[in-house]
Protein backbone atom coordinates (compact mmCIF):
# COMPACT_ATOMS: atom_id res chain seq x y z
CA UNK A 1 0.00 0.00 0.00
CA UNK A 2 1.21 3.68 -1.35
CA UNK A 3 3.41 5.63 2.03
CA UNK A 4 0.48 4.90 4.47
CA UNK A 5 2.18 5.21 7.43
CA UNK A 6 1.28 8.54 8.91
CA UNK A 7 4.53 9.40 10.73
CA UNK A 8 5.96 12.82 12.16
CA UNK A 9 5.28 15.96 12.72
CA UNK A 10 2.57 17.28 9.97
CA UNK A 11 4.09 19.84 8.22
CA UNK A 12 3.05 22.47 5.70
CA UNK A 13 3.87 21.92 2.20
CA UNK A 14 2.63 24.02 -1.15
CA UNK A 15 -0.07 22.61 -3.23
CA UNK A 16 -0.51 23.54 -7.24
CA UNK A 17 -3.57 23.73 -8.98
CA UNK A 18 -3.37 21.81 -12.12
CA UNK A 19 -6.74 21.86 -13.13
CA UNK A 20 -10.39 23.45 -12.00
CA UNK A 21 -13.15 20.38 -12.94
CA UNK A 22 -16.78 21.83 -12.57
CA UNK A 23 -18.84 18.44 -10.98
CA UNK A 24 -22.18 20.08 -10.39
CA UNK A 25 -23.42 24.07 -10.70
CA UNK A 26 -21.75 24.23 -6.71
CA UNK A 27 -19.20 21.47 -6.61
CA UNK A 28 -15.81 21.90 -8.12
CA UNK A 29 -12.78 19.52 -7.76
CA UNK A 30 -9.47 20.76 -7.48
CA UNK A 31 -6.69 18.87 -8.96
CA UNK A 32 -3.55 19.23 -7.45
CA UNK A 33 0.40 18.14 -8.02
CA UNK A 34 1.56 18.38 -4.46
CA UNK A 35 5.73 17.75 -4.58
CA UNK A 36 6.62 15.28 -2.14
CA UNK A 37 3.40 13.79 -1.22
CA UNK A 38 3.88 10.23 0.28
CA UNK A 39 0.40 8.64 -0.21
CA UNK A 40 -2.52 8.30 1.41
CA UNK A 41 -5.40 6.12 2.11
CA UNK A 42 -9.23 6.64 1.28
CA UNK A 43 -10.79 8.76 3.83
CA UNK A 44 -8.29 10.60 5.21
CA UNK A 45 -8.30 14.37 4.54
CA UNK A 46 -6.12 17.17 4.29
CA UNK A 47 -6.33 20.76 6.19
CA UNK A 48 -6.06 23.74 3.81
CA UNK A 49 -4.27 27.36 5.11
CA UNK A 50 -4.35 30.31 2.85
CA UNK A 51 -3.09 33.03 4.39
CA UNK A 52 -3.61 37.26 3.03
CA UNK A 53 -1.24 39.62 2.78
CA UNK A 54 -1.90 41.60 6.01
CA UNK A 55 -0.89 37.81 7.38
CA UNK A 56 -4.67 36.87 8.01
CA UNK A 57 -5.20 33.16 7.50
CA UNK A 58 -7.79 30.80 7.47
CA UNK A 59 -7.96 27.25 7.63
CA UNK A 60 -10.35 24.83 6.40
CA UNK A 61 -10.29 20.74 5.94
CA UNK A 62 -11.31 18.94 3.43
CA UNK A 63 -11.53 15.12 1.79
CA UNK A 64 -9.56 13.80 -0.42
CA UNK A 65 -10.93 12.52 -3.45
CA UNK A 66 -8.43 10.90 -5.01
CA UNK A 67 -7.54 7.02 -3.67
CA UNK A 68 -3.91 6.44 -3.16
CA UNK A 69 -3.70 5.20 -6.88
CA UNK A 70 -3.39 8.25 -9.29
CA UNK A 71 -0.92 10.78 -10.18
CA UNK A 72 -2.80 14.20 -8.93
CA UNK A 73 -4.36 14.84 -5.37
CA UNK A 74 -7.93 15.76 -5.81
CA UNK A 75 -9.95 17.74 -3.86
CA UNK A 76 -13.85 18.27 -3.98
CA UNK A 77 -15.07 21.58 -2.76
CA UNK A 78 -18.64 22.54 -2.30
CA UNK A 79 -19.06 26.48 -2.61
CA UNK A 80 -20.59 27.43 0.17
CA UNK A 81 -22.62 30.68 -0.54
CA UNK A 82 -21.22 32.95 2.57
CA UNK A 83 -17.73 30.94 3.05
CA UNK A 84 -14.73 32.63 3.15
CA UNK A 85 -12.59 29.64 1.91
CA UNK A 86 -14.55 27.65 -0.44
CA UNK A 87 -15.90 30.44 -3.07
CA UNK A 88 -11.52 31.33 -3.29
CA UNK A 89 -10.98 27.48 -4.35
CA UNK A 90 -13.69 27.37 -6.77
CA UNK A 91 -13.72 30.97 -8.19
CA UNK A 92 -10.51 32.59 -7.68
CA UNK A 93 -7.53 30.04 -7.77
CA UNK A 94 -6.06 29.37 -11.20
CA UNK A 95 -3.66 26.60 -12.40
CA UNK A 96 -0.64 27.52 -11.56
CA UNK A 97 -1.68 28.92 -8.06
CA UNK A 98 -0.13 27.47 -5.28
CA UNK A 99 -1.62 27.08 -1.69
CA UNK A 100 -0.62 25.62 1.77
CA UNK A 101 -2.32 21.91 2.56
CA UNK A 102 -0.73 19.60 5.28
CA UNK A 103 -1.66 16.01 5.64
CA UNK A 104 -2.58 13.13 5.32
CA UNK A 105 -4.88 13.28 8.14
CA UNK A 106 -6.96 10.98 9.76
CA UNK A 107 -6.93 6.93 11.09
CA UNK A 108 -10.07 6.63 12.22
CA UNK A 109 -12.02 7.63 9.06
CA UNK A 110 -10.45 5.68 6.92
CA UNK A 111 -11.21 2.13 4.79
CA UNK A 112 -8.27 -0.26 5.00
CA UNK A 113 -9.68 -1.90 1.65
CA UNK A 114 -10.22 -5.07 3.52
CA UNK A 115 -12.09 -7.55 1.65
CA UNK A 116 -13.29 -8.88 5.27
CA UNK A 117 -16.84 -7.24 5.14
CA UNK A 118 -18.81 -5.62 2.33
CA UNK A 119 -18.30 -1.70 2.29
CA UNK A 120 -21.78 0.32 3.63
CA UNK A 121 -21.58 4.17 2.59
CA UNK A 122 -24.06 7.30 3.42
CA UNK A 123 -23.84 10.34 1.84
CA UNK A 124 -24.91 13.50 2.62
CA UNK A 125 -24.56 16.25 -0.37
CA UNK A 126 -20.36 16.79 -0.57
CA UNK A 127 -20.05 14.07 2.49
CA UNK A 128 -19.86 11.48 -0.26
CA UNK A 129 -16.32 12.87 -1.06
CA UNK A 130 -14.68 10.13 0.95
CA UNK A 131 -16.56 7.97 0.62
CA UNK A 132 -16.09 8.50 -3.74
CA UNK A 133 -12.01 7.68 -2.77
CA UNK A 134 -13.17 4.63 -0.93
CA UNK A 135 -14.91 3.24 -4.64
CA UNK A 136 -12.17 4.49 -6.09
CA UNK A 137 -10.06 2.38 -4.26
CA UNK A 138 -12.11 -0.56 -4.64
CA UNK A 139 -12.65 -0.29 -8.54
CA UNK A 140 -8.72 0.66 -8.85
CA UNK A 141 -7.64 -2.14 -6.71
CA UNK A 142 -10.57 -4.69 -7.95
CA UNK A 143 -11.16 -5.06 -4.19
CA UNK A 144 -14.05 -7.90 -3.99
CA UNK A 145 -16.19 -6.87 -1.71
CA UNK A 146 -20.12 -6.00 -2.00
CA UNK A 147 -20.67 -2.36 -1.42
CA UNK A 148 -23.36 -0.41 -1.19
CA UNK A 149 -23.55 3.53 -1.63
CA UNK A 150 -26.85 5.47 -0.18
CA UNK A 151 -26.76 9.28 -1.16
CA UNK A 152 -28.87 11.73 -0.66
CA UNK A 153 -28.81 15.18 -2.89
CA UNK A 154 -30.85 18.21 -3.20
CA UNK A 155 -31.56 17.49 -6.98
CA UNK A 156 -30.26 15.55 -9.72
CA UNK A 157 -28.38 18.04 -10.74
CA UNK A 158 -26.56 18.42 -7.34
CA UNK A 159 -25.45 14.88 -7.59
CA UNK A 160 -21.80 15.13 -7.62
CA UNK A 161 -19.99 12.61 -10.29
CA UNK A 162 -23.06 11.46 -10.77
CA UNK A 163 -21.75 9.67 -14.29
CA UNK A 164 -18.52 8.18 -12.78
CA UNK A 165 -20.88 6.37 -10.40
CA UNK A 166 -23.51 5.23 -12.81
CA UNK A 167 -19.99 4.24 -14.82
CA UNK A 168 -19.28 1.97 -11.63
CA UNK A 169 -22.42 0.67 -10.67
CA UNK A 170 -22.91 -0.72 -14.56
CA UNK A 171 -19.89 -2.67 -14.48
CA UNK A 172 -20.01 -4.22 -11.03
CA UNK A 173 -22.50 -5.92 -10.13
CA UNK A 174 -21.33 -6.50 -6.44
CA UNK A 175 -21.93 -2.33 -6.40
CA UNK A 176 -25.18 -0.54 -5.95
CA UNK A 177 -25.80 2.98 -5.66
CA UNK A 178 -29.15 4.05 -4.20
CA UNK A 179 -30.31 7.56 -4.76
CA UNK A 180 -32.19 10.00 -3.04
CA UNK A 181 -33.34 13.28 -4.33
CA UNK A 182 -34.08 15.82 -1.39
CA UNK A 183 -35.48 19.08 -2.65
CA UNK A 184 -36.62 17.90 -6.24
CA UNK A 185 -37.26 14.91 -8.81
CA UNK A 186 -36.93 14.45 -12.51
CA UNK A 187 -39.79 13.75 -14.24
CA UNK A 188 -40.16 9.88 -14.36
CA UNK A 189 -38.22 9.60 -11.05
CA UNK A 190 -39.00 6.24 -9.83
CA UNK A 191 -35.87 6.87 -6.67
CA UNK A 192 -36.51 8.01 -3.06
CA UNK A 193 -37.54 11.43 -2.92
CA UNK A 194 -37.06 12.27 0.91
CA UNK A 195 -34.63 12.58 3.59
CA UNK A 196 -32.87 9.59 4.82
CA UNK A 197 -34.74 7.72 8.11
CA UNK A 198 -34.24 4.42 9.05
CA UNK A 199 -36.83 2.98 6.74
CA UNK A 200 -34.52 3.85 4.08
CA UNK A 201 -31.25 2.55 6.01
CA UNK A 202 -33.35 -0.74 6.38
CA UNK A 203 -34.53 -0.96 2.38
CA UNK A 204 -31.23 -0.23 1.93
CA UNK A 205 -28.86 -1.80 3.99
CA UNK A 206 -30.92 -4.84 5.47
CA UNK A 207 -30.58 -6.57 8.59
CA UNK A 208 -26.72 -6.01 9.64
CA UNK A 209 -24.81 -8.87 11.11
CA UNK A 210 -22.67 -8.90 13.91
CA UNK A 211 -19.66 -7.04 11.70
CA UNK A 212 -21.18 -4.92 9.92
CA UNK A 213 -19.55 -1.67 9.59
CA UNK A 214 -20.57 1.89 7.95
CA UNK A 215 -19.05 5.27 6.68
CA UNK A 216 -21.73 8.20 6.90
CA UNK A 217 -20.27 11.31 5.77
CA UNK A 218 -21.94 14.80 5.40
CA UNK A 219 -23.40 18.14 7.27
CA UNK A 220 -23.70 17.37 10.75
CA UNK A 221 -27.51 16.67 11.55
CA UNK A 222 -27.33 14.37 8.18
CA UNK A 223 -25.16 12.69 9.98
CA UNK A 224 -26.91 12.04 13.27
CA UNK A 225 -29.81 11.15 12.10
CA UNK A 226 -28.15 8.66 9.53
CA UNK A 227 -25.95 6.98 12.26
CA UNK A 228 -29.28 6.98 14.85
CA UNK A 229 -30.69 5.13 12.16
CA UNK A 230 -27.82 2.73 11.19
CA UNK A 231 -27.61 2.02 14.97
CA UNK A 232 -31.32 1.29 15.20
CA UNK A 233 -31.26 -1.00 12.87
CA UNK A 234 -28.67 -3.21 14.85
CA UNK A 235 -25.44 -1.78 14.13
CA UNK A 236 -22.81 -1.82 16.62
CA UNK A 237 -22.33 2.12 17.15
CA UNK A 238 -18.37 1.58 17.83
CA UNK A 239 -18.53 0.32 13.59
CA UNK A 240 -20.51 3.23 12.50
CA UNK A 241 -17.80 5.63 11.62
CA UNK A 242 -18.72 8.95 11.03
CA UNK A 243 -17.22 12.45 9.55
CA UNK A 244 -19.29 15.38 10.31
CA UNK A 245 -19.09 18.80 8.22
CA UNK A 246 -20.83 21.34 11.09
CA UNK A 247 -23.71 23.31 9.87
CA UNK A 248 -25.29 23.04 5.98
CA UNK A 249 -23.98 26.29 4.54
CA UNK A 250 -22.97 28.76 7.28
CA UNK B 1 6.25 32.94 7.15
CA UNK B 2 3.45 30.90 5.65
CA UNK B 3 3.24 31.31 2.19
CA UNK B 4 0.84 33.94 0.65
CA UNK B 5 -1.80 32.75 -1.48
CA UNK B 6 -2.59 35.01 -4.22
CA UNK B 7 -5.63 37.09 -4.35
CA UNK B 8 -6.77 35.71 -1.38
CA UNK B 9 -8.33 37.99 1.32
CA UNK B 10 -11.11 36.57 3.24
CA UNK B 11 -14.67 38.38 3.51
CA UNK B 12 -13.46 41.02 5.28
CA UNK B 13 -14.59 44.74 5.04
CA UNK B 14 -12.25 47.49 5.39
CA UNK B 15 -13.34 49.32 8.88
CA UNK B 16 -14.68 53.00 7.69
CA UNK B 17 -16.03 53.92 10.95
CA UNK B 18 -13.46 53.82 13.44
CA UNK B 19 -15.48 51.46 15.58
CA UNK B 20 -13.72 48.16 15.26
CA UNK B 21 -11.18 47.33 17.88
CA UNK B 22 -7.65 46.80 16.48
CA UNK B 23 -7.54 43.13 14.67
CA UNK B 24 -11.17 42.97 13.99
CA UNK B 25 -13.29 42.68 11.27
CA UNK B 26 -16.95 43.68 10.84
CA UNK B 27 -19.34 41.03 10.37
CA UNK B 28 -23.07 41.70 9.25
CA UNK B 29 -23.84 38.01 10.18
CA UNK B 30 -24.08 36.99 14.10
CA UNK B 31 -21.77 33.68 14.01
CA UNK B 32 -22.75 31.13 16.80
CA UNK B 33 -20.31 29.62 18.72
CA UNK B 34 -20.36 27.12 21.54
CA UNK B 35 -18.65 25.06 23.71
CA UNK B 36 -21.52 22.50 24.32
CA UNK B 37 -24.92 21.73 23.28
CA UNK B 38 -27.47 24.12 24.00
CA UNK B 39 -28.81 23.98 27.31
CA UNK B 40 -32.58 23.43 27.45
CA UNK B 41 -33.81 24.56 30.86
CA UNK B 42 -37.27 24.84 31.29
CA UNK B 43 -38.46 28.44 32.16
CA UNK B 44 -40.32 27.15 35.35
CA UNK B 45 -37.09 25.68 36.44
CA UNK B 46 -35.08 28.88 35.18
CA UNK B 47 -33.87 30.82 37.98
CA UNK B 48 -31.35 33.56 38.47
CA UNK B 49 -29.42 33.92 42.09
CA UNK B 50 -26.77 36.24 43.29
CA UNK B 51 -24.64 34.43 45.80
CA UNK B 52 -21.18 34.69 47.84
CA UNK B 53 -19.37 32.18 50.09
CA UNK B 54 -22.05 29.60 49.02
CA UNK B 55 -24.30 31.93 50.48
CA UNK B 56 -27.44 32.55 47.97
CA UNK B 57 -27.86 36.51 48.52
CA UNK B 58 -30.99 37.06 45.71
CA UNK B 59 -32.74 35.06 43.59
CA UNK B 60 -35.74 35.50 41.26
CA UNK B 61 -37.65 32.83 39.16
CA UNK B 62 -38.46 34.06 35.18
CA UNK B 63 -41.53 35.37 35.77
CA UNK B 64 -40.21 37.42 38.46
CA UNK B 65 -36.62 38.58 36.85
CA UNK B 66 -39.38 39.47 34.00
CA UNK B 67 -41.06 41.87 36.25
CA UNK B 68 -37.83 43.49 37.14
CA UNK B 69 -37.15 46.83 35.21
CA UNK B 70 -35.46 46.07 31.83
CA UNK B 71 -33.99 48.56 29.25
CA UNK B 72 -32.98 48.03 25.54
CA UNK B 73 -29.36 49.18 24.23
CA UNK B 74 -27.82 49.31 21.40
CA UNK B 75 -23.98 48.50 21.43
CA UNK B 76 -20.63 47.23 19.38
CA UNK B 77 -20.29 43.23 20.26
CA UNK B 78 -16.13 41.82 19.72
CA UNK B 79 -15.64 38.66 19.48
CA UNK B 80 -11.78 37.20 20.36
CA UNK B 81 -11.97 35.46 16.65
CA UNK B 82 -12.09 38.61 15.29
CA UNK B 83 -15.49 39.85 14.05
CA UNK B 84 -17.39 42.42 15.40
CA UNK B 85 -20.68 43.44 14.83
CA UNK B 86 -22.25 46.87 15.57
CA UNK B 87 -25.15 48.52 16.53
CA UNK B 88 -26.84 45.31 17.96
CA UNK B 89 -29.97 45.95 19.90
CA UNK B 90 -30.92 43.96 23.04
CA UNK B 91 -33.29 43.96 25.89
CA UNK B 92 -32.60 43.25 29.16
CA UNK B 93 -32.38 43.66 33.10
CA UNK B 94 -28.84 45.87 33.83
CA UNK B 95 -27.31 44.46 36.63
CA UNK B 96 -27.01 47.65 38.53
CA UNK B 97 -30.30 46.37 39.44
CA UNK B 98 -29.98 42.77 39.55
CA UNK B 99 -27.22 44.01 42.55
CA UNK B 100 -29.44 47.09 44.02
CA UNK B 101 -29.59 46.49 47.97
CA UNK B 102 -27.04 44.00 48.17
CA UNK B 103 -24.01 44.54 50.29
CA UNK B 104 -20.78 43.18 49.44
CA UNK B 105 -17.14 43.91 49.91
CA UNK B 106 -16.16 41.11 46.48
CA UNK B 107 -14.03 42.84 44.00
CA UNK B 108 -14.92 40.43 41.32
CA UNK B 109 -17.63 38.02 40.01
CA UNK B 110 -17.65 34.66 38.48
CA UNK B 111 -20.85 34.68 36.08
CA UNK B 112 -21.83 30.56 35.65
CA UNK B 113 -24.00 29.04 33.23
CA UNK B 114 -25.94 26.12 32.47
CA UNK B 115 -23.64 23.70 30.75
CA UNK B 116 -20.91 24.37 33.41
CA UNK B 117 -19.84 27.21 31.27
CA UNK B 118 -17.82 30.04 33.41
CA UNK B 119 -16.19 33.06 33.32
CA UNK B 120 -14.53 36.08 35.41
CA UNK B 121 -14.83 39.94 35.51
CA UNK B 122 -14.36 42.47 37.96
CA UNK B 123 -17.34 43.86 39.92
CA UNK B 124 -17.19 47.59 38.58
CA UNK B 125 -17.07 46.14 35.27
CA UNK B 126 -20.60 44.58 35.71
CA UNK B 127 -21.68 47.78 37.32
CA UNK B 128 -22.00 51.81 36.33
CA UNK B 129 -24.19 50.55 33.45
CA UNK B 130 -22.08 48.47 32.04
CA UNK B 131 -23.47 44.64 32.13
CA UNK B 132 -26.90 43.77 31.55
CA UNK B 133 -28.48 40.25 31.53
CA UNK B 134 -30.24 40.28 28.25
CA UNK B 135 -33.14 38.44 27.81
CA UNK B 136 -34.12 39.79 24.10
CA UNK B 137 -32.09 40.70 21.04
CA UNK B 138 -33.11 42.38 18.11
CA UNK B 139 -36.80 43.24 19.52
CA UNK B 140 -37.30 39.01 19.44
CA UNK B 141 -37.15 37.13 23.02
CA UNK B 142 -33.30 35.33 22.27
CA UNK B 143 -33.03 32.22 20.54
CA UNK B 144 -31.21 29.42 22.51
CA UNK B 145 -28.11 29.77 19.62
CA UNK B 146 -27.09 32.90 20.95
CA UNK B 147 -27.70 31.98 24.50
CA UNK B 148 -31.45 32.03 25.88
CA UNK B 149 -33.64 32.27 27.42
CA UNK B 150 -30.90 35.00 28.83
CA UNK B 151 -27.29 35.71 28.85
CA UNK B 152 -25.18 37.82 30.24
CA UNK B 153 -24.08 41.05 27.93
CA UNK B 154 -21.02 42.71 29.15
CA UNK B 155 -20.16 44.50 25.57
CA UNK B 156 -17.01 46.19 26.47
CA UNK B 157 -15.12 43.31 26.86
CA UNK B 158 -14.47 40.23 24.46
CA UNK B 159 -17.50 38.58 23.78
CA UNK B 160 -16.47 35.21 25.50
CA UNK B 161 -17.04 37.23 28.20
CA UNK B 162 -20.95 37.62 27.43
CA UNK B 163 -21.75 34.16 29.17
CA UNK B 164 -24.97 32.32 27.09
CA UNK B 165 -27.17 30.43 29.19
CA UNK B 166 -26.01 32.40 32.45
CA UNK B 167 -28.02 31.68 35.36
CA UNK B 168 -26.21 33.18 39.07
CA UNK B 169 -23.10 35.80 39.42
CA UNK B 170 -20.78 34.24 42.62
CA UNK B 171 -19.52 37.67 44.17
CA UNK B 172 -16.21 36.94 44.66
CA UNK B 173 -12.54 38.25 46.99
CA UNK B 174 -10.21 36.48 44.25
CA UNK B 175 -10.47 37.15 40.53
CA UNK B 176 -11.15 33.36 39.36
CA UNK B 177 -10.15 32.32 35.79
CA UNK B 178 -12.96 30.76 34.29
CA UNK B 179 -13.29 28.33 31.53
CA UNK B 180 -11.49 30.39 28.90
CA UNK B 181 -9.25 32.72 31.12
CA UNK B 182 -8.03 29.24 33.15
CA UNK B 183 -6.53 27.92 29.78
CA UNK B 184 -5.03 30.95 27.73
CA UNK B 185 -7.53 33.31 27.04
CA UNK B 186 -6.68 36.38 28.76
CA UNK B 187 -8.23 37.12 32.39
CA UNK B 188 -9.85 40.60 31.61
CA UNK B 189 -10.27 40.97 27.61
CA UNK B 190 -10.58 44.66 26.87
CA UNK B 191 -10.44 44.41 22.51
CA UNK B 192 -9.54 48.02 22.04
CA UNK B 193 -5.78 46.65 24.05
CA UNK B 194 -6.53 43.33 21.70
CA UNK B 195 -6.14 41.46 25.37
CA UNK B 196 -6.95 38.28 23.58
CA UNK B 197 -4.52 35.84 25.61
CA UNK B 198 -2.23 35.23 28.40
CA UNK B 199 0.64 38.30 28.07
CA UNK B 200 -1.14 40.21 25.96
CA UNK C 1 -29.89 25.81 14.88
CA UNK C 2 -29.06 23.44 18.30
CA UNK C 3 -25.39 23.64 19.44
CA UNK C 4 -25.07 20.07 18.17
CA UNK C 5 -25.59 21.23 14.55
CA UNK C 6 -22.14 22.92 14.96
CA UNK C 7 -20.33 19.67 16.15
CA UNK C 8 -17.68 17.07 14.47
CA UNK C 9 -16.24 14.41 14.92
CA UNK C 10 -12.59 13.65 16.38
CA UNK C 11 -11.51 13.76 12.48
CA UNK C 12 -11.72 17.45 12.33
CA UNK C 13 -9.15 17.77 14.97
CA UNK C 14 -6.41 15.00 14.12
CA UNK C 15 -4.20 17.81 12.35
CA UNK C 16 -4.13 19.51 15.24
CA UNK C 17 -3.38 16.33 17.68
CA UNK C 18 -0.57 15.12 15.19
CA UNK C 19 1.16 18.62 15.51
CA UNK C 20 1.34 18.10 18.95
CA UNK C 21 1.89 14.61 19.84
CA UNK C 22 3.53 13.66 16.52
CA UNK C 23 1.46 10.65 16.07
CA UNK C 24 -1.58 10.28 14.36
CA UNK C 25 -4.03 10.57 17.11
CA UNK C 26 -7.94 9.98 15.88
CA UNK C 27 -7.59 5.75 16.55
CA UNK C 28 -5.87 6.08 19.87
CA UNK C 29 -8.50 5.33 22.17
CA UNK C 30 -9.51 7.41 25.19
CA UNK C 31 -11.05 6.66 28.64
CA UNK C 32 -13.54 9.56 30.08
CA UNK C 33 -12.61 10.18 33.47
CA UNK C 34 -16.06 11.39 33.86
CA UNK C 35 -18.13 8.24 33.12
CA UNK C 36 -15.07 5.56 31.75
CA UNK C 37 -16.75 5.71 28.59
CA UNK C 38 -13.55 4.28 25.86
CA UNK C 39 -13.63 5.66 22.69
CA UNK C 40 -11.76 6.13 20.07
CA UNK C 41 -10.45 9.80 19.34
CA UNK C 42 -11.97 10.05 15.77
CA UNK C 43 -15.70 9.31 17.48
CA UNK C 44 -15.26 12.32 20.10
CA UNK C 45 -17.61 14.83 20.02
CA UNK C 46 -15.18 18.27 18.96
CA UNK C 47 -16.82 22.18 19.12
CA UNK C 48 -14.57 23.48 18.02
CA UNK C 49 -14.14 27.63 17.52
CA UNK C 50 -15.81 27.92 20.80
CA UNK C 51 -13.85 30.29 20.64
CA UNK C 52 -10.98 27.44 21.82
CA UNK C 53 -11.43 23.99 21.02
CA UNK C 54 -13.39 21.15 23.45
CA UNK C 55 -14.02 17.30 23.14
CA UNK C 56 -16.73 16.01 25.09
CA UNK C 57 -17.44 12.87 25.98
CA UNK C 58 -20.36 10.93 23.33
CA UNK C 59 -21.76 8.90 26.27
CA UNK C 60 -21.91 11.91 29.33
CA UNK C 61 -20.68 15.08 27.18
CA UNK C 62 -18.31 15.40 29.99
CA UNK C 63 -15.06 17.75 28.60
CA UNK C 64 -12.07 15.16 27.69
CA UNK C 65 -9.84 18.08 26.59
CA UNK C 66 -9.82 21.74 25.98
CA UNK C 67 -7.29 23.81 23.61
CA UNK C 68 -6.34 27.42 23.17
CA UNK C 69 -3.86 28.05 20.46
CA UNK C 70 -2.77 31.92 20.17
CA UNK C 71 -0.16 32.92 17.18
CA UNK C 72 2.87 31.23 18.65
CA UNK C 73 1.39 28.99 22.17
CA UNK C 74 -1.00 26.60 22.36
CA UNK C 75 -2.76 25.48 25.54
CA UNK C 76 -4.06 21.79 25.84
CA UNK C 77 -5.97 20.97 29.17
CA UNK C 78 -6.11 17.03 29.30
CA UNK C 79 -7.98 16.53 32.43
CA UNK C 80 -11.13 15.18 31.28
CA UNK C 81 -9.07 11.92 29.63
CA UNK C 82 -8.29 9.59 32.19
CA UNK C 83 -6.01 7.39 30.28
CA UNK C 84 -5.63 7.39 26.40
CA UNK C 85 -3.81 4.51 25.13
CA UNK C 86 -1.92 4.76 21.47
CA UNK C 87 -1.14 1.46 19.29
CA UNK C 88 2.79 1.65 19.12
CA UNK C 89 4.07 0.56 16.29
CA UNK C 90 6.68 -3.34 16.42
CA UNK C 91 9.89 -3.10 15.72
Amino acid sequence: MAGAAVLGRLSWRLAELVELVRETPRVTSLVLDVPGWDGHRPGQHVDVRLTAEDGYQAQRSYSIATPAEGEHLVLTVEKLEDGEVSPFLTEELQPGDRFELRGPIGGYFVWNGSADGPLHLVAGGSGVVPLMAMLRHRAADGIAVPATLLFSSRTLDDVIYRDELDGLAAGDSALTVVHTLTRAQPQGWTGYDRRIDEGMLADVFGTPDAVAGAFVCGPTRFVEVAADGLVGLGYEPSRVRTERFGPTGR
Amino acid sequence: MAFITRGFRGTRETDESGRIPPGQYETHDFPVLSAGPTPHTPLESWSFTISEDGEELARWSWDEFRALPSETITKDIHCVTKWSKLDTTWEGVSVDTLLDGIETGAGYVTAWSDGGYTTNLPLEDVTGGKAWVAFGYDGEPLEPEHGGPARLLVPHLYFWKSAKWVRGLRLMDEDEPGFWESLGYHLYGDPWREQRYWGD
Amino acid sequence: MEMRDLMLDGNAIGGLLQEVFVEEMTTARSTCAGCGAVREVGALHVYADAPGMVVRCPACDTVLLRVVRSETLLWLDPRGVSCLELTMPTG
